[in-house]
């Protein structure tokens, strides 16, 4: 394999595929892993994907085409067969090692009542680098996707994602980003439709380094009446630029949603908006949002230090827990992961 | 166990603590009283090491340590243990996972869901730790957090303020527990016999003011704190009966 530099487990890759039920892995433009093991759950290039025609309407059905961004080099197509529960995920890996400038499109499709979960994680060496992923989801009807993201750029990656999602008739999608060692930049909106008793909910938990600029934001229409939406982002600043942005849209009556945006500044120099936006557009609707930016306070930090850590320690846990790290059902090794930077990135604050 | 000379201490440049002098054994229990600002909860805060309470005289000594200067956190792992007047929530972190990592850093193996159900607070675990709990269910929370911690020297504050009296009763259960009550205190044996054993006699300093929790954890003196000053000492339960016919103000006449 070509990986050089770059620890794969961090990301929630298992080279060996213990239970996991397919794996896709690109490195630049190239396909280093693609194969499945468990029937009714499919995992192709995109590429070879939509030279068929039965594949090939999915693209450019959840986003809107953009020619301006260029040709895609690959990506990954999963599908699985309606009403197939896949009992592991399929985990995905999409690597920047050498190229300047990684462009993929992604496609998910959970057929009818089936259900599956993506792990992907997204990293590089530590160098320049662009990464451009289109990802188109169609979650069909009474389908659930969970679909996990782990990104870890080096410091001088610039990420910008276009993320479109279909939520049919009584579907969930439930996604967790988790994001630390931002790249240099970061621009995402992902946009979700939702129908008719379909349910979404969104957790982001993003730490943001001195040479960051993160700009991210989910977007979520309510289209169906009984859709539900529940969007909760987590940002902590250890200085660095982090806007978090929430947008509910309501569009018929009977529809559900809260917006989340909370912010934790540890280091001066940081800069952390949260800027949550609701809209209706018809009565009878129900949405609410609770926004918040702030430090941590110094009772708390008191409160375990008297239970015996120290000031370091206390902070980790108190952000650790900010962050809904064992709320979110994380792989372990990320967890461990995650506590490691933390311990890093708090010591000497 | 603990010895406090001459404390003077400072809170945001206001002198709270105008000279306080306190000693407490080993095996002894303390029951500390005063009217409202009058400094007992500074003065727990002080032995407990928070840089907010700056001692500008004075010193604190702790098993033959002086400690006025060492962190909160090495006050632990010598064996301090406060149970705080209030209490803070912290969100997100499971009571469970709060109270393993407390062991953790004891180098204790403890059953944390025996003693939770023992004390009433096995269905709290999965809780986030304080959010949302009732005041009284706080205060079991402190106690839960330091039955794990096991401290030497047990520093509560009002720990009875708050709760029902069947919850003060099992507060009181907790407390003995710690202390390690029901084993009577050994006085005999060669000095040096003794000096080993001399830290298991574990001590606490409790703010009381109702003087509800001292019918089940037997205090063995009483202080009373008034305006930064310890004015009268004695035996906790008359110093009570005297406050509650007279109030404080017979006290200071006591000095
Ligand atoms: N940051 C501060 N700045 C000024 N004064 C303060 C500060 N913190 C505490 N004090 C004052 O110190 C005094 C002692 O407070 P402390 O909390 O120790 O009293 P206490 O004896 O525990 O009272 P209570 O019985 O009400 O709990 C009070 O008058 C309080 O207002
Ligand atoms: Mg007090």
């Amino acid at each position: 394999m070509r990986v050089k530099s770059v620890d794969l487990k961090k990301v929630g890759f298992d080279e060996r595929e213990v239970d996991r039920s397919g794996s896709y892995m690109q490195v630049d433009s190239e396909v280093v892993k693609c194969g499945v093991k468990e029937p009714g759950v499919y995992v192709i290039p995109t590429k070879k994907a939509i030279e068929c025609d039965e594949y090939r309407k999915y693209l450019w059905k959840a986003l809107k085409e953009d020619p301006s961004l260029g040709d895609f080099s690959n990506g990954y197509f999963i599908i699985t067969e309606p009403g197939k529960k896949a009992i592991f995920p399929v985990q995905t890996c999409l690597l920047i090692e050498d190229s300047n400038i990684q462009h993929v499109h992604n496609i998910i499709v959970v057929e009818e009542d089936s259900e599956l979960t993506v792990v992907t994680g997204c990293s590089s060496v530590p160098r320049k680098g662009t990464h451009i992923g289109v990802s188109e989801f169609y979650v069909k009807k009474r389908g659930k996707l969970h679909f996990m993201m782990i990104h870890m750029w080096g410091e001088e990656v610039e990420v910008y994602p276009r993320t479109g999602v279909i939520v049919e008739e009584g579907a969930t999608y439930v996604s967790d980003y988790v994001c630390f060692k931002p790249g240099a930049k970061i621009k995402a909106y992902p946009t979700i439709y939702v129908d008719r008793g379909g349910t979404v909910v969104v957790n982001s938990m993003v730490m943001v380094s001195e040479t960051s600029n993160i700009d991210l934001g989910t977007r979520v229409y309510l289209k169906g009446k009984g859709a539900r939406a529940e969007i909760v982002s987590r940002s902590v600043s250890f200085g660095g630029v982090s806007i978090t942005r929430g947008h509910l849209v309501a569009e018929v009556p009977g529809v559900k949603g809260h917006l989340e945006c909370k912010g934790l500044i540890l280091k001066d120099g940081s800069i952390v908006s949260a800027i949550p936006e609701l809209e209706a557009r018809t009565r009878d609707v129900d949405l609410t949002h609770e926004a918040a930016v702030g430090k941590i306070s110094e009772e708390e930090i008191e409160y375990l230090m008297a239970r015996g850590f120290t000031p370091e320690e206390a902070q980790s846990i108190i952000v650790r827990g900010f962050l809904n790290v064992d709320v979110v059902n994380l792989p372990e090794s990320l967890k461990e992961e995650i506590d490691k930077f933390l311990e890093l990135t708090t010591e000497g604050i | 166990m603990l010895k406090v000379e001459n404390l003077k201490v400072e809170v945001d440049g206001k002198l709270i603590l105008k000279g306080v002098d306190l000693e407490l054994s080993p095996g002894k229990v303390v029951a500390l009283m005063g009217p409202n600002g009058s400094g007992k909860t500074t003065l727990m805060m002080t032995i407990m090491g928070f840089p907010r309470y700056k001692v500008v005289e004075g010193r604190i000594i702790f098993k033959d340590t002086d400690i006025t200067n060492l962190p909160v956190y090495e006050r632990v792992n010598l064996g301090i243990g406060l149970a705080f007047q209030r209490s803070q929530s912290i969100d997100g972190v499971a009571l469970r996972t709060f109270l393993k990592k407390i062991a953790e850093k004891r180098g204790v193996e403890v059953d944390i869901d025996g003693i939770a159900n023992e004390f009433n607070m096995g269905d709290f675990l999965d809780r986030f730790v304080n959010k949302g709990f009732s005041g009284g269910e706080q205060k079991r929370c402190e106690f839960l957090q330091l039955l794990v911690l096991n401290p030497d020297l047990l520093l509560l504050d009002e720990p009875e303020s708050g709760v029902d009296l069947d919850n003060i009763k099992l507060i009181g259960k907790a407390i003995n527990k710690i202390l390690k009550r029901e084993v009577t205190p050994q006085t005999e044996g060669t000095d040096s016999e003794r000096c080993v054993d001399k830290w298991k006699l574990k001590s606490a300093l409790i703010v009381t003011h109702t003087g509800y929790i001292l019918d089940y954890v037997k205090a063995d003196e009483g202080y009373v704190l008034i305006d930064g000053r310890i004015v009268c000492k004695g035996n906790p339960y008359e110093i009570l009966k005297i406050v509650e016919k007279y109030g404080y103000r017979r006290c200071e006449r006591c000095v």
